[in-house]
């Protein structure tokens, strides 16, 4: 499994909540139809208000960010259960988020989807980077180097996590451990 | 063991369990509604393949109540996915929106979105229709593919949010792999003054540890208070604990309890034997509040989250554009009546939307009198906007075309339970959480004003 990543971050601060994920108007979409998943990955994180982030995270007529690492504060994720959140991101080829702290449904649906990796960093990284700023994430070692600085910030290293979201979710690990019966 | 270590060790098979173990529990009831049915029905269908049975069709309960009155044609097809998928499964608990049961789901515009649009079967927002249908029992395990299920512990049951992918497992086996919580302890003593509502003892609550102040924690409230709450009241205080980032909420059992369950499962031919759970000293908890109901003050949740808490009285320099009382939380049939009571006779001086959450609240005000006139026509004489159209509706904005959304920026007074920016529509407009009561004394006046003022 790929363990180190690198690329540009965007960053958002504390309380970001579903809605502004993916808001509630594109609920309509079901993840599991292609076609859906990709739409709404074009919408992953347009719910964020144009005052306080001029940049988007997905550009116009685009289905993928450019951004492969997103950084946030605290509770990240809080407020609804909907799936349609995490699968947004992942949709928008987002392979990890960097929070000071998550949102417990929104934690726990990254990881039962194997959409993407929740790593939580105590250090408050949204303070100290900005959006544009390139960082590699080594999961093994549990930290982030800011590439132009040579900066290195640990985090939460992932545990039990990890190789769930590595097997590409709950029912894919469940499998491959044994827990369920496979595929028929 | 806490209330709801109880309820989960009784649902693993274990004698005891303790906040931080993980446990398989066996699920009593499995909800989803229409924005995450086909999506949880896809899950269940890919995993366990095309030809697959739900664990127990007795116990999956299907309501549809999100994007129904919407000409939107995706939200249209999602409410058809959950009857294809009810009739093939045999799934006896679906509250369709339609009577057919081969027929499909398409809402006319030009019937107006305030009459009345659905059959006999339907039944509103779910967490306030399951437990009119019969749905919630103490000492239970509900999952509900909504973060709102934590509502359902007003009745001394485990009531939780999940997402699709779990959902699409417990449909599956029955069962789900679960982190017990540690409980934090909310004793209420007292009783709320005359003007005060259940909906700012929670906002107290919350403001009081902060709106992640309960990440994965459970929510005990107890006490002698308790005793002069009604169960509707339970339920607005339960429905917000996941807006302190809560697992659920958890209320002790007593003969209001009873009375109600026992009431609504007779009355709907559900399951009617349950075992509640009862308190002992051994229970632990990691935090401990004391709350003096008759202390407590009218209170808002300013923009831009639900720990934003301030006095009503202290806020009436916000100047608002609109009013909306509804949602699981605020749009019950007590909470329609104390918002009456401080419009009665009255006018409201900005745009004011009433919906309530399930038909039978719609009945109970159309049939209610006061004088010579019922509760409805009193809301509507005072420029209330009511729709007879019960579901979510604006609660969490929605399609375009949502009765109630706000499509601009503005400032909205509501009785729901989120204020994140954009839950009510467009992304720049705020939304200031706040009892019916003191939705309507703002209503009159166009500015956050305590009910008090108002009090008949
Ligand atoms: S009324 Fe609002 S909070 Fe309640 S279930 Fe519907 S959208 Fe969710």
């Amino acid at each position: 499994m790929q363990s180190v990543f690198t690329g540009p971050v965007y960053v958002v601060r504390d309380n970001i909540d579903t809605d502004q994920i993916i808001p509630a108007q594109y609920l309509n979409l079901i993840p599991t139809i292609a076609e859906e998943y990709d739409k709404l990955g074009s919408y992953a994180m347009c719910g964020l208000p144009e005052s306080l982030y001029a940049t988007r995270y997905v550009k116009e007529g685009k289905v993928d960010s450019d951004y492969p690492i997103l950084v946030a504060g605290r509770n990240f994720g809080c407020g609804s259960s909907r799936e349609h959140a995490p699968i947004a991101l992942g949709s928008a080829d987002c392979k990890l988020v960097l929070a000071e702290s998550f949102a417990r449904i929104f934690f726990r649906n990254c990881v039962a989807t194997g959409e993407l990796y929740p790593c939580e960093c105590p250090e408050r990284l949204c303070d100290l980077l900005k959006t544009g700023d390139v960082v590699t994430v080594d999961l093994d070692a549990a930290t982030v180097t800011v590439v132009a600085t040579g900066k290195v910030y640990s985090f939460k290293p992932l545990g039990d996590v990890r190789p769930v979201v590595d097997a590409g979710g709950l029912f894919n690990f469940a499998r491959s451990s044994g827990m369920i019966a496979a595929q028929a | 063991m806490t209330l709801t270590e109880k309820i989960m060790a009784r649902a693993a098979g274990k004698s005891r369990v303790e906040a931080g173990d993980n446990v398989w529990v066996s699920a009593d009831v499995l909800m989803t509604h229409d924005v995450c049915g086909p999506g949880t029905i896809g899950v269940f269908k890919r995993e366990f393949g095309q030809n697959a049975k739900v664990w127990d069709r007795q116990k999956v309960v299907i309501i549809p109540d999100h994007y129904i009155f919407t000409a939107d044609s995706k939200s249209n097809r999602n409410v058809d996915i959950l009857r294809d998928f009810v009739k093939e499964q045999g799934i006896p608990y679906f509250y369709d929106v339609i009577d057919d049961p081969s027929g499909h789901w398409v809402f006319d515009p030009a019937k107006g979105l305030t009459n009345r649009q659905y059959g006999s079967n339907y039944a509103g927002v779910c967490h306030t229709a399951l437990p009119q249908k019969g749905h919630t029992r103490p000492g239970e395990i509900l999952f509900g593919t909504d973060s709102h299920t934590c509502m359902a512990g007003a009745f001394n049951q485990f009531a939780t949010g999940i997402g699709n992918t779990d959902a699409g497992f417990v449909m599956g086996t029955g069962k789900l792999l679960l982190k017990v919580p540690e409980t934090m302890h909310f004793r209420l003593e007292g009783a709320l003054q005359p003007g005060v509502m259940a909906k700012d003892v929670i906002l107290h609550c919350i403001g009081e540890i902060g709106f992640d102040g309960a990440t994965y924690r459970a929510l005990q409230f107890d006490g002698p208070g308790v005793a002069n709450l009604t169960m509707d009241d339970r339920m607005t205080i339960a429905n917000m604990a996941i807006e302190a980032g809560g697992k659920n909420a958890m209320f002790e059992f007593d003969a209001q309890t009873k009375a109600f369950v026992d009431y609504r499962c007779k009355l709907n031919g559900t399951k009617a034997t349950y075992e509640p759970v009862e308190r002992d000293a051994t229970e632990k908890f990691v935090y401990e509040h004391v709350v003096d109901l008759s202390k407590l003050e009218p209170t808002v949740a300013c923009h831009p989250d639900p720990g934003q808490r301030k006095r009503a009285k202290d806020l009436g320099e916000v100047k608002l554009d609109r009013a909306y009382i509804g949602s699981c939380t605020g749009g019950k049939t007590s909470d329609f009546l104390e918002f009456a009571r401080v419009l009665r006779g009255k006018q409201v001086v900005i745009t004011t939307f009433g919906v309530p959450a399930t038909p039978e609240i719609v009945h109970d005000l159309q049939t209610a009198r006061w004088g010579d006139q019922t509760v409805w026509q009193i809301l509507v004489a005072a420029g209330v906007q009511m729709t007879e159209n019960a579901g979510c509706a604006a609660c969490l904005g929605g399609p375009v075309d949502t009765f109630g959304r706000m499509n601009s920026p503005m400032k909205c007074i509501s009785a729901t339970n989120r204020n994140f920016p954009g839950r009510m529509g467009h992304k720049e407009s705020q939304v200031f959480l706040a009892s019916p009561a003191t939705v309507a004394a703002s209503a009159l006046t166009g500015r956050i004003t305590d009910p008090r003022d108002y009090w008949n």
